[in-house]
């Protein structure tokens, strides 16, 4: 073990502002990267799952439409 | 059909390729965790101070790894885009467009990292000399290569245009990795290379390699979770995404 106290491996020998600036700037991207590819993410499916929604209607009318011809070519 | 050839080429259809990338996430955003969490503690508790800089040199284990994957996944993304350039496969087009981002942010990284390491070591946070002014290039290529991308509306245009820039762009890889060698640079050389033993430490040399493999388990995760996320932005037409789960639901 390198460090005598907490107070030491904070301190960093002096290089605190250097050593801990590099970690902290290495986390901050990764958060950052993760956190946008996420929305990123969640942006794509909640389109999809909006047209998902509207392509169930629109064959639902279809359908409709189709039963509705059918039966009106019946009648006449 | 069934030859050994189909059958790995199969993934390299999306809708194959999706679940796979799905479930290899897992796999490889773990192992990440593990190294990194291994890196850090040999890099912070095990791993001596240096004779020269005392404890500012520990910048070491994510400054070195961050400039390796900079210019590894340059050549990865390079790769995929002559794949795409040679047998113009969809998914070869995603996979380069998916690692930009990240080439960039690590690219991002070594400089910052090497930055903050200049400045108390070197007295200066930055120094137009050979090896910092390529890698400051290498970041502006990232950053060229996304722009011309999402410049163009077209996918599979933007596919094979930006795959061109990336080509082009390779022959800066190999003037950052030998600047310290071709030019007179304030930067010190390559303490780890392919001929020599490492110049260092074995505790510190550990640290770098570890810290290194994390970094590539962390892209290769990260980079297939957006590779999954341009199937759905550019696939959503076909059925097999219709019908996943995750949209369904």
């Amino acid at each position: 073990m390198n460090w005598p106290s907490p107070e030491a491996f904070f301190a960093m020998g002096g290089y605190a502002l250097y050593v801990w600036g590099s970690v902290g700037a290495c986390a901050a991207a990764l958060v950052i990267e993760i956190v946008a590819l996420r929305q990123r993410r969640n942006a794509a499916l909640h389109l999809l799952r909006r047209r998902g929604r509207a392509d169930r209607v629109d064959g639902r009318q279809h359908v409709a439409t189709v039963e509705r011809i059918e039966w009106e070519g019946r009648a006449s | 059909m069934n030859t050994p050839t189909t059958r790995w080429t199969r993934y390299a259809s999306p809708a194959t390729f999706y679940p796979l990338a799905g479930r290899l996430i897992r796999v490889f955003s773990w192992l990440a965790v593990i190294f990194c969490a291994a890196g850090l503690w040999v890099g912070f508790f095990v791993a001596p101070p240096d004779v020269q800089q005392g404890e500012g040199y520990r910048i070491i284990f994510l400054h070195v790894p961050a400039s390796w994957m900079s210019m590894f996944i340059y050549l990865v993304m390079a790769f995929w885009s002559a794949i795409c350039l040679g047998f113009n496969t969809r998914l070869s087009g995603m996979m380069a467009a998916a690692l930009a981002p990240t080439g960039a942010l690590f690219t991002a990284l070594a400089l910052i990292t090497g930055s903050l390491w200049g400045e108390p070591m070197w007295g200066t946070w930055w120094v137009w000399d050979a090896r910092l002014t390529s890698e400051l290039i290498l970041l502006f290529l990232y950053l060229g290569v996304m722009a011309l991308r999402s410049a163009i509306d077209d996918p599979r245009r933007a596919d094979r245009a930006s795959s061109v820039l990336a080509l082009v762009g390779v022959v800066n890889i190999p003037i950052i990795y030998f600047s310290v060698q071709w030019w007179n640079t304030l930067h010190q050389g390559a303490s780890i290379s392919f001929r020599h033993a490492p110049s260092m430490a074995m505790t510190m040399f550990a640290g770098i390699l570890l810290m290194s493999v994390a970094a590539w388990m962390y892209a290769i995760a990260v980079a297939l979770a957006r590779v999954r996320t341009i199937i759905l932005e550019r696939e959503g037409h076909a059925e097999w995404v219709a019908q996943l789960e995750e949209i369904t639901a």
